[in-house]
């Protein structure tokens, strides 16, 4: 009782931003280099298994194969990082939650194939077409979702009966010719059209000014309300960062063809599933649900709802990868959105950093992550490897992100990050 | 003693064969912590159930605020500004302090409202008021709450249930499995809530948590009431006879005293295994090796526990017999 009124004491005009034992960095860069090596030991790899990964893939490469280096090929990577990328990015939405949809792959072929009939044989306008086609994946997450959260099959299950059955309605589609030929128009022009050399420097510029002054007005509103602001070297760091890998993307792509609009929706589709999933309510009951979903349901919030949502999301953007990946492919065929279109999407996502466990991740680990695969993939492709060769080299890089991420797992307990 | 928020009468409960609760009494007076202790399968919870909306009662009345309520959903409880914080912590351990106190009530921008646009800074700002005016110490509000200890983790979880602005708050089990100094944290801060002008009922195993904090004690045996408490003016033995059914504390009652709830003779032991609420007239028949012991049911015609009753003894056997 004793210690008890003593606490209470001491307690009295204490708020718990004086907390003794809270390490606060030091200010400037020291700070900042400080605090990341605490996060990395701490199993908060963020992206640098991502970057770490780039450079030795990129190296390797290199030295085996000296185009693979060249604007040109950086170019080509870029316009085939876009349809599995878009995938990749669904893919991340499901991992928010703890579940898995193994039948993207198959949705985005399915996808595809829709688009493909009714745009050819049934003369559709090709945005409609491509309407249709996301349609089609918004309505297979739905039912896909639902099973899941109305009846409690494991997500798993169901979309492994996905899977299965998508590449049969696929093969259904497609009828007996097997292929179909996208004419040139509206469909192949989203992954052949360039933006001219000043529009993707303009692009850059909108970019790091939106940025600063997003970071500026967070920085006074958090001084207003007289909350620890971020540190400004912390904020010079981002800025910095963000700038050089635009620039220096940019420069690239300038030297051939330009910046492809491919690359453009692949990055605004990021950029937009960033916003959802971290500045709105929305988003962070995803992450909630995957942290904890009995106190997500206490807390009120319609979990079927949300799983079913987040379902139609995952296979709506497996859609508009299916129909990036028959764009840049002129065609669509029975083998459209198969092989190791799922394999390398969920990939993607967890090399980027997002946890198969739930709850941890960013929109933007796909975008890094499908450079990595991506580089991988399109790295093999130019020394010629053989496809035994292939997939079991793909297989091995998901093998190992997925340790990864476990190992990554066990540093956070033990730090007690969760 | 002014008129009780929350105030329940003859409140029963049966689950098939076996009547969990029958004929209970409680009051929950603002500005008063008051302990709901007993035995396991006493009717602690499955009372709780019937105020929070969990499981409704078969039978009674719930009186709230003056009026006569009906609460079937856990969103009746919540709406009348009844906040219950469950012995299983409902927090996401990936999400930061902040998220967490906000989850599902999440403050929204004028300008951002029907896009779902989350406030962070709102929402930090009234989190540190929020958890600073409970004394709640905590290294920072942005740390995701894995990293949290025990009692840093029952605070903030009990904080969050105060964004509602309610009236009763229900703590269920709030220091079971707490470290010592953990354990100090949250009486604190159960001190706090009631210096807010709160009712806070704590369902408790622990009595020398409740005779450090709380300022009455109601007891529950086999789903009635069979005692009411001031803890000022009792003492542990007697509480745990009341919790025991023992109108004669045996030679180990001082150390059964200390281990709150353990049953203090084998006869006790065979009892407490029984479902809850069996313990009726069927009962009093085999206790023969217990000549002193008044049976449960001879309790129903003894004065009920009327809100205000005070001091020990209220009933049945006196526990100011006890032989220490």
């Amino acid at each position: 009782m004793n210690s008890l009124t003593k606490n209470a004491a001491a307690g009295g005009g204490a708020g718990p931003e004086v907390d003794p034992r809270l390490l606060v960095a030091e200010p400037g860069l020291r700070g900042l280099v400080q605090t990341a090596g605490a996060r990395l030991r701490a199993g908060e790899l963020g992206s640098l298994p991502v970057i770490v990964g780039l450079i030795v893939i990129w190296t390797v490469f290199q030295t085996q194969n000296s185009n693979f280096l060249t604007a040109n090929n950086l170019t080509n990577l870029s316009l085939q990082m876009a349809a599995t990328g878009t995938i990749a990015v669904g893919v991340f939405m499901i991992l928010l939650l703890g579940e898995i949809d193994l039948s993207v792959g198959w949705v985005s072929g399915l996808a595809a194939s829709v688009m493909a009939v009714l745009e050819v044989k049934h003369g559709w306008n090709p945005i409609l077409a491509i309407v249709a086609a996301i349609v089609v994946g918004a309505v297979i997450g739905a039912f896909q979702g639902s099973v899941f959260a109305v009846f409690g099959v494991p997500s798993f299950v169901v979309t492994l009966a996905g899977f299965i059955a998508w590449q049969g309605v696929q093969l259904k589609v497609l009828g007996t010719d097997g292929s179909i030929n996208l004419p040139t128009n509206a469909i192949t022009k989203l992954t052949s059209t360039f933006f001219t050399a000043a529009t993707g420097w303009a692009v850059v510029i909108v970019i790091v000014i939106v940025y600063v002054l997003a970071q500026l007005v967070e920085l006074r509103s958090r001084v207003a309300a007289g909350l620890r602001p971020r540190p400004p070297a912390e904020i010079g760091v981002r800025t910095a960062t963000i700038a050089i890998a635009l620039v220096v993307a940019v420069w690239v792509l300038n030297r051939d063809r330009g910046l492809p609009l491919a690359l453009v929706i692949f990055g605004g589709l990021v950029f937009i599933l960033d916003l959802i999933t971290r500045r709105t309510a929305y988003g962070r009951h995803v992450y909630a649900l995957g942290g904890n979903v009995e106190a997500t349901r206490r807390a009120g919030i319609n979990v079927r709802f949300m799983r079913i949502t987040v379902f139609m999301i995952g296979s709506s953007l497996a859609a508009v990868g299916g129909v990036l990946a028959a764009s840049r492919g002129t065609a669509v065929t029975q083998s459209s959105g198969g092989s190791d279109t799922l394999l390398n999407a969920i990939a993607a996502a967890v090399i980027g950093g997002t946890s198969l466990f739930g709850g941890r991740g960013r929109a933007w680990s796909a975008l890094l992550g499908i450079l990595v695969i991506q580089s991988i993939s399109n790295g093999m492709d130019l020394l010629g490897l053989d496809q035994s060769i292939k997939f079991i080299i793909t297989g091995a890089v998901l093998l190992a992100s997925v340790l990864l991420d476990a190992v990554a797992r066990r540093g956070r307990q033990a730090a007690g990050r969760g | 003693m002014t008129e009780p928020v929350l105030s329940l009468r003859n409140i029963s409960k049966r689950f098939g064969a076996v009547q969990a609760l029958s004929g209970v009494d409680l009051d929950v007076p603002a500005g008063e912590v008051l302990a709901l202790v007993g035995d396991n399968g006493a009717g602690k919870s499955t009372l709780v159930k019937t105020i929070s909306g969990v499981g409704p009662p078969s039978g009674g009345h719930i009186r709230f605020d003056g009026r006569e309520v009906h609460i079937g959903r856990p969103q009746d409880a919540v709406a009348l500004g009844i906040a219950t914080v469950y012995q299983d912590l409902s927090l996401c351990d990936n999400l930061d302090v902040v998220n967490n106190l906000f989850l599902g009530r999440e403050p929204r921008p004028a300008w951002g409202r029907a896009l779902h646009v989350l406030d962070e800074i709102e929402m930090e700002r009234r989190s540190v008021e929020l958890l600073s005016t409970l004394s709640v110490r905590i290294p920072s509000v942005r740390i995701p709450v894995a990293s949290l200890s025990g009692g840093q983790r029952q605070s903030v979880a009990i904080a969050r249930s105060l964004l509602g602005d309610p009236k009763v708050v229900i703590l269920d089990e709030p220091t079971a499995a707490l470290g010592v100094a953990q354990t100090a944290q949250v009486l604190d801060l159960i001190v706090r809530l009631k210096e807010r002008g709160l009712a806070v009922l704590v369902i408790s195993h622990n009595l020398a948590d409740v005779f450090a904090v709380c300022d009455r004690v109601v007891v529950l045996r086999l789903g009635r009431n069979s005692g009411s408490f001031d803890v000022a003016a009792a003492s542990q033995e007697e509480v745990v006879a009341a919790i025991t059914g023992a109108d004669t504390v045996l030679s180990g009652a001082g150390r059964a005293g200390r281990r709150a709830g353990l049953p203090a003779t084998a006869g006790e032991i065979g009892e407490a295994g029984l479902p809850g609420g069996s313990g009726g007239a069927a009962d009093a028949g085999d206790r023969g090796h217990q000549p002193e012991r008044e049976p449960d049911p001879s309790r129903a015609a003894g004065p009920p526990d009327a809100p205000g009753s005070e001091g020990p003894g209220s009933e049945g056997p006196s526990p100011k017999e006890t032989s220490l």
